[in-house]
């Protein structure tokens, strides 16, 4: 599936994922900052807020490689077996690819985000995405990354890609998904 | 009363509130106890609107708790009146209760109510009640939760509040209700998943994890106030939050030096500290309420098992032994016994309870999949997700299996349900 963003023209594009830079994964060891509720007795979330910082420079033509669909750079998900979160030999090549771009592009950042399938438990799935994300963490580190390019989270069971029952849906819902500077 | 702020916020400036006010919890019973005490509950007098709107809400309530069979009253019947017990007797009626209502000078009621044991025509109870029209509700099920703890010798939940999350197309909401699905507020509408929702021990604050940073985070949230702050925000996943039954600390899942791993933070935020290392996955603690013990799910063994660590740190200990995969422990409000998810060998994830000092293990649905257990706080029902027709509902199991129930709203999903405490 393509997002409207992956239609644009590649300089709008380009703008979109240089103004969104600033919403960087959270600091880590964050302290007890308060969040605000806008209103009092309930809360609406609707989206991260998003600040603005100095663009950094990224080689437009590799860039554009992550979204051209004849470049591996352009698959972004490795799928794993039930209840397993070792990375299976046949996504090798594919993190090969990704592991080389995070190393020749030190300014990228990417969120590594682990799921899995609906069974069992939401916070224990959580935790089984988390291993999922650290995995695919850990093989692109080998492949040159460095560790302060990636953050490994997880969503668990809450955002399948697939929302029917069985084993063929599942099967795509136990995945790590990587996410560029710019796309989350 | 802290909560009537939270319902006058939300009165005075939340189209939000209205909406989701048409989206109830409504809780149909679909079994009761063996033997179910036989209680007549006569119409209250004075004024006739709100007199009988306080009885039918108080009978409501005890028949929704599966251990009484409601009598026929016949006529309204005043507290100060003498019950007609020989007529009650004849209808099988062990208990009575008759009560009025009456009008103060400032726009307030008295509400006076009598308990009487039937065969021995003696009085059991009488306490009254000052409380607005607004507090109608509240008042009913403070009155059903005299009469059962009076009946039953343990208090009762009719005042409680529960926490649970619908999830409509787009929209997840945390939603706050009486225990009987009434006045459900939200305390929170996301476009992101919210999940784990945990009440501090004196009910005034709800922990959860919320995923509108793109990532899970651990917030505390106030409730009068609808102020909240991060607990957790840490490099990778922040999860599962459990209180210390003192309230002052929060037990989370961390996963900043690699692995979900167990966490002491206190309340505010501040002062991490690790409570328990393995190299696979630990999640889902949880303190006994003599606070000695962390339960908590890991797979250090191989596979999802349920484990106790003491809280002042040292080895853990495994609990679970059966079957290969036994998550989400909740221990009982009394400490003896363990509420679980256990799945059977047809891959069921169905709700279980071990008694702790014999590790003897029953399990209490014939659901499929079953999450998210929590306790009355008097111990006497579970409350849990699972799935009906496709669809996640609530329900509601006895300790001992018998009475069930199921509650849901329509056109949309409820999961992760949470108890709220005994406030008094």
């Amino acid at each position: 599936m393509r997002t409207p963003l992956l239609a644009l023209p590649l300089l709008s594009a380009l703008t979109l994922l240089l103004a969104a830079c600033g919403s960087q994964p959270p600091a880590p060891e964050q302290a007890a900052s308060g969040v605000e509720s806008r209103t009092p007795g309930a809360v609406s979330v609707e989206s991260a807020p998003v600040t603005q910082v100095k663009p950094e420079p990224f080689d437009a033509g590799s860039i554009a490689a992550l979204k051209d669909p004849r470049s591996p750079l352009s698959k972004r998900s490795i799928y794993f077996d039930y209840d397993s979160y070792v990375v299976k030999d046949e996504f090798q090549s594919l993190l090969t690819a990704h592991g080389k771009f995070l190393s020749a592009n030190q300014k990228m950042k990417m969120l590594i985000q682990g799921n899995a399938d609906e069974r069992g438990s939401r916070e224990y799935n959580l935790a089984l995405g988390q291993k999922r994300a650290e995995a695919v963490k850990k093989a692109l580190a080998l492949l040159g990354a460095r560790e302060d390019q990636m953050e490994a989270v997880s969503l668990g069971e809450e955002k399948p890609a697939c929302t029917d029952s069985g084993e063929a849906c599942w099967a795509k819902n136990r995945r790590g998904d990587m996410l560029y500077t710019g796309e989350f | 009363m802290k909560f009537n702020r939270l319902v006058l916020a939300c009165a005075a400036g939340l189209a939000l509130c209205s909406v989701t006010a048409r989206a109830q919890l409504t809780v149909e019973i679909t079994g009761a106890g063996a033997n179910r005490l036989p209680v007549a509950i006569a119409d209250f007098t004075g004024e006739r609107i709100v007199a009988q709107a306080l009885a039918s809400v108080v009978r409501a309530d005890l028949e929704r708790s599966g251990l009484f069979r409601l009598i026929d009253a016949g006529a309204p019947l005043a507290d100060s009146a003498t019950p007609p017990f020989e007529d009650l007797k004849t209808r099988g009626a062990d208990a009575v209760v008759g009560g009025s209502v009456v009008p103060g000078a400032d726009g307030r009621y008295e509400t006076r109510v009598r308990l009487s044991d039937v065969p021995k025509q003696t009085v059991l109870g009488n306490p009254a009640y000052l409380h607005s029209g607004v507090q109608l509700r509240a008042t009913a099920h403070r009155i059903a939760d005299f009469i059962y703890e009076k009946l039953t010798g343990e208090p009762g939940v009719f005042s409680t509040r529960i926490a649970y999350v619908v999830k409509s197309t787009g929209r997840y909401e945390l939603k706050i209700a009486d225990a009987d699905g009434a006045n459900d507020q939200a305390a929170l509408a996301s476009r992101e998943p919210i999940i784990s929702p945990a009440w501090s021990p004196d009910g005034t604050k709800l922990a959860y994890v919320s995923f509108e940073a793109k990532k899970p985070v651990v917030y505390v949230h106030d409730l009068a106030s609808g102020r909240r702050h991060v607990a957790a925000n840490f490099k990778g996943s922040n999860s599962a939050p459990a209180w210390s039954p003192d309230g002052k600390q929060l037990a989370v899942v961390l996963t900043k030096d690699g692995g979900s791993q167990l966490y002491l933070v206190n309340a505010d935020g501040s002062g991490v500290a690790r409570i328990a290392t393995s190299s696979g996955i630990d999640t889902e603690p949880r303190w006994s309420p003599d606070a000695h013990f962390i339960y908590f799910t890991s797979d250090r063994g191989g596979s999802p098992q349920i484990y106790r660590v003491p809280s002042s740190g040292g080895p853990a200990e495994r609990v679970t032994f059966e079957g290969s995969y036994n998550v989400t422990p909740r221990p009982s409000p009394d400490g003896k016994s363990l509420a679980f998810i256990a799945r059977n060998s047809n891959g069921r994830f169905q709700l279980a309870l071990m008694d702790l000092a014999t590790k003897q293990t029953q399990v209490l649905t014939d659901s499929a999949k079953d999450e998210s257990p929590s306790f009355a706080p008097n111990g006497r029902m579970i409350l849990y997700a699972t799935e009906i027709g496709g669809r996640g509902v609530l329900a509601a199991v006895s300790s001992d299996g018998r009475v069930k129930q199921k509650l849901s709203v329509q056109a949309a999903d409820v999961r992760e349900p949470a108890w709220g405490p005994l406030v008094r």
